[in-house]
C-alpha cells in the first residue's frame, strides 16, 4: 500500500490499462449519446442539413410538453405496459404454479414454455398479423366455421380490438419469462415456513397470501424490470401487425418516434421524444428495482 | 391442554414402510419425548400429530377427536421445527402474531400475548428485527414464542436444539423445561439425542425403524432397559455387553469365568440358554472407586488399555474375557495404560438379555 503511493509508475498503471477500455466506451457510447443530445436541441431535418447548427434550446421538448401527438401514444404506452405486466405476472404465475405442483413432464414443458421466446418479434407480429386478419385470417375462419360469429370480426381494424390484439401476441411470447422466473422462486423457496404457516392455522389461500406471494414477489420484480424495459421499447410487434394504425389508434412512443424521425424526418424532435420515454424507462427500472431492494431485503441470511 | 392418542398408526410411502403401527396415549399435561436414532420414524410420527404427514394407517386422536383427516390448522397445535422456519419477511413481533391475526383475534389481544410471550422468552428488545437479524439461539426462542402465543392444545418439537452449539443447547434445554412447567401443556419432543431425553421427559419413548422399543420414565428406561438396543441407546457411554451362557445360575462368559449375578437377572432364563450380560462403565469401578461399595458384587483383576480423565472422574477401558469395556473411576486419580487394578462389578445393577432376541431376561 505504502509502496504503491510513493512510486508512481505503480500508480498510474491501472489507469494506462483502462485506457483502451474508456476510448472504446466514450466512440460507442458517449459520443453518439452527445451527439442526439444536441440533435434534440436542433430542428434538425435529415433532408435538411444544415439544420444541424441551429440550436434552439429546449424548443422541441417545450413543444411536446403540450403536444396531444406525443402525449397520447406516451398515455398509451404507460397503460399498455401496465396491463400487459399485470396480466403477464398473474398468467406467469398460474402457469408456474401449474407446473410447480406436475411431478411427471416437469423438464419438458418448462422447455416447451420457453419455445415463444426463441422467435423473433418480427415473426411473431406476422404470425398474429396473419391469424387476426379479419378476412383470411384463421381465428375469424374459425370463429365462423365453428358458428360462434357470421360477421368478420375487424380485429386489426377496431383501435381497441388491435391493441387487444397486440397485447395477446406480446403475452404470448412473453409471458414465460414471468412463468420462468416465478417457477425457480418455487423451486428455491423453502417448505418449512409453509408448514409452519399450515400449523399456524393458514388454510393453502392463506398460505399462499401470506407466504408463498412475498417469497415470490422478488423473482417477480425481476421480471418485472426485465419486461418494462422490454414493453417500454416495444416497436417490432406493433409496426409488423398494425403500423401503429388504424389512424395512429396503436401508436407506441417507439413507433411515434421512429416515424417522427425517419418517415417525417425530423430527427430533432424524434430525438427529444426518445429523451423522454427514456427517462420513463428508467423511472420504471428504478420503482422496480426500489421494490426488488425492499423485497430483498428479508430474504437475506435465513434458511 | 389435551390428550393424545395414537393407535395401530402407520406410515408407508409406496411400499415402503417407515412407521409400523405405533400404539401410545399421552396424557393431558405430559412431556413425552420421542428419542432414536436418525431414521427411524420419529419427525413422521410426529408430522402425522400436527396434520403435515398424511396417515397411511390407525388413528390419531388429539382432545378425543380423530384428526386422521383435518388439516394442520383445524388441530389446535403448534410445532417448533430442526430449522426454526421463521416467516423471513416478518419481523419477531408479526411472527409471534401471525397464527393470532389468521384466527382473526383483535389487535389488542395480539398485542398482548405477543407481549406475554416476549416477556416470558426474552425476546422484548427483538420485536422489531428480522429473522435475518436473529442469531442462532433468538431464532429458536422466536420459534418457541410463536408457538406458545396460540396457548394450544399441544406443543410438538420436531429437534429444535440440534441447529445449536453445545452450550446453547444446554440452556434452552434448561429453558423448554421451565417453559413446559409454567404453561403445563402437553408436549411431543422429537430427539435423537438421549440427554435431551433424558433431561426433559415425563416419559421416554424410544423408537427404532418405525417402532417403539420401549415405552417409561426416564428412570425406568435408563435401570430397566427393555432390550439390548434401549440399553446402549440409553446412557452414556454405551452399555457394556457380555456374551456368555447360564450355567448353574451364574453367567459363564467366554473365557470359562463365571459370574455370579443375582437370581432376579436368571429367573427367566434356562440352563445353558445363549444370554447377553450388560453392564455400565458406571458400575465397574476400581475397588474404592465407585458409587456403590455393598450389594452383590464381583471383583476381578483387570489391566488399563486406555484412560480418559475428565477431572473429578476418568473413563477406563479394559478388557473382560477377551472383549474391551469400559469403566469409570470416580475421584481425581490418574490411571495410566497397563497399570493392573482390581474392578469391582455392582451386579445388582447388571442387566441380563437373551441373547437371540435381544429381550431383557430381568423379571420385573
Ligand atoms: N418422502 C419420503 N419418501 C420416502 N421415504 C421417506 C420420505 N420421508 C421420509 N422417509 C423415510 O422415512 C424414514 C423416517 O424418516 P424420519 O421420520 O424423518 O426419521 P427421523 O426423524 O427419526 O430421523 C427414513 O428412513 C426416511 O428415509
Ligand atoms: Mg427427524
Amino acid at each position: 500500500m505504502i509502496r504503491a503511493l510513493t512510486t508512481r509508475r505503480t500508480d498510474l498503471a491501472p489507469f494506462l490499462l483502462l485506457l483502451p477500455a474508456v476510448a472504446v466506451m466514450l466512440f460507442v457510447v458517449a459520443l453518439p449519446l452527445l451527439f442526439s443530445l444536441w440533435t434534440s436541441l436542433t430542428p434538425y431535418k435529415l433532408t435538411k442539413p444544415a439544420s444541424l447548427y441551429v440550436f434552439i434550446g429546449a424548443d422541441n421538448y417545450l413543444r411536446l410538453l403540450s403536444d396531444p401527438a406525443f402525449w397520447v401514444p406516451f398515455g398509451r404506452t404507460v397503460l399498455f405496459l401496465t396491463i400487459a405486466l399485470n396480466l403477464e405476472f398473474a398468467l406467469g404465475l398460474g402457469i408456474a404454479l401449474l407446473i410447480n405442483q406436475i411431478t411427471w413432464g416437469q423438464r419438458g414443458l418448462r422447455t416447451i414454455m420457453m419455445f415463444p421466446m426463441m422467435f423473433s418479434p418480427i415473426l411473431v407480429g406476422f404470425q398474429f398479423k396473419f391469424i387476426f386478419n379479419d378476412n383470411i385470417g384463421i381465428l375469424n375462419n374459425a370463429l365462423q366455421s365453428l358458428g360462434i360469429t357470421d360477421q368478420a370480426i375487424p380485429w386489426l381494424v377496431d383501435g381497441w380490438l388491435a391493441m387487444a390484439s397486440i397485447l395477446f401476441a406480446e403475452m404470448w411470447m412473453s409471458t414465460s419469462v414471468f412463468a420462468i422466473l416465478l417457477l425457480a422462486g418455487l423451486f428455491a423457496m423453502p417448505r418449512d415456513p409453509v408448514e409452519a404457516a399450515r400449523v399456524d392455522g393458514c388454510n393453502p389461500w392463506q398460505v399462499f397470501r401470506h407466504i408463498t406471494l412475498p417469497f415470490l414477489m422478488p423473482f417477480a420484480f425481476i421480471a418485472m424490470t426485465i419486461r418494462s424495459l422490454d414493453v417500454a421499447r416495444a416497436y417490432d410487434i406493433v409496426k409488423v401487425m398494425t403500423g401503429g394504425g388504424p389512424a395512429g389508434r396503436t401508436e407506441l412512443l417507439w413507433t411515434l418516434i421512429a416515424r417522427t424521425g425517419y418517415e417525417n424526418a425530423q430527427m430533432g424532435k424524434a430525438n427529444a421524444m426518445a429523451y423522454i420515454s427514456t427517462l420513463l424507462s428508467i423511472a420504471f427500472t428504478v420503482y422496480f428495482y426500489r421494490k426488488l431492494m425492499a423485497a430483498r431485503r428479508f430474504m437475506g441470511g435465513v434458511q | 391442554m389435551a390428550e393424545i392418542t395414537l393407535t395401530g398408526v402407520e406410515k408407508r410411502y409406496g411400499a415402503l414402510r417407515v412407521v409400523h403401527g405405533i400404539d401410545l396415549t399421552i396424557a393431558q399435561g405430559e412431556f413425552v419425548v420421542l428419542v432414536g436414532p436418525s431414521g427411524c420414524g420419529k419427525s413422521t410420527t410426529l408430522r402425522m400429530i400436527a396434520g403435515l404427514e398424511d396417515i397411511s394407517g390407525g388413528q390419531v386422536r388429539i382432545g378425543g377427536r380423530v384428526v386422521n383427516d383435518l388439516p394442520p390448522r383445524k388441530r389446535n397445535i403448534s410445532m417448533v421445527f430442526q430449522n426454526y422456519a421463521l416467516y423471513p419477511h416478518m419481523n419477531v413481533r408479526d411472527n409471534l402474531g401471525f397464527g393470532l391475526k389468521i384466527a382473526g383475534q383483535t389487535p389488542d389481544m395480539i398485542a398482548k400475548r405477543v407481549d406475554e410471550a416476549a416477556q416470558i422468552l426474552g425476546l422484548a428488545d427483538l420485536l422489531d428485527r428480522t429473522p435475518a437479524e436473529l442469531s442462532g439461539g433468538q431464532r429458536q426462542r422466536v420459534a418457541m414464542g410463536r408457538a406458545i402465543v396460540r396457548h394450544p392444545d399441544a406443543f410438538l418439537f420436531d429437534e429444535p436444539l440440534s441447529n445449536l452449539d453445545a452450550k446453547l443447547r444446554g440452556q434452552m434445554r434448561a429453558e423448554i423445561k421451565k417453559l413446559h412447567q409454567q404453561v403445563k401443556t402437553t408436549v411431543v419432543y422429537v430427539t435423537h439425542d438421549q440427554v435431551e431425553a433424558m433431561t426433559l421427559a415425563d416419559r421416554i419413548v424410544v423408537m427404532r425403524d418405525g417402532q417403539i422399543e420401549q415405552v417409561g420414565t426416564p428412570m425406568q428406561v435408563f435401570n430397566h432397559p427393555a432390550n439390548i438396543f434401549v440399553a446402549t441407546f440409553i446412557g452414556s457411554p454405551p452399555m457394556n455387553l457380555l456374551p456368555g451362557t447360564i450355567s448353574g445360575g451364574a453367567v459363564r462368559l467366554a473365557d470359562g469365568s463365571a459370574v455370579p449375578v443375582p437370581p432376579r437377572l436368571t429367573g427367566r432364563a434356562a440352563e445353558g440358554q445363549a444370554v447377553t450380560l450388560g453392564i455400565r462403565a458406571d458400575d465397574i469401578s476400581p475397588v474404592g472407586h465407585g458409587l456403590s461399595q455393598d450389594g452383590p458384587g464381583a471383583e476381578l483383576d483387570l489391566s488399563v488399555v486406555l484412560a480418559e480423565p475428565l477431572g473429578m472422574e476418568s473413563l477406563i477401558y479394559t478388557r473382560v474375557a477377551g472383549q474391551e469395556v469400559q469403566a469409570k473411576l470416580y475421584g481425581p486419580r490418574l490411571v495410566n495404560p497397563g497399570d493392573r487394578l482390581t474392578f469391582r462389578l455392582a451386579l445388582d445393577r447388571a442387566h441380563l438379555f437373551d441373547a437371540a432376541s435381544g429381550r431383557s431376561l430381568e423379571a420385573i
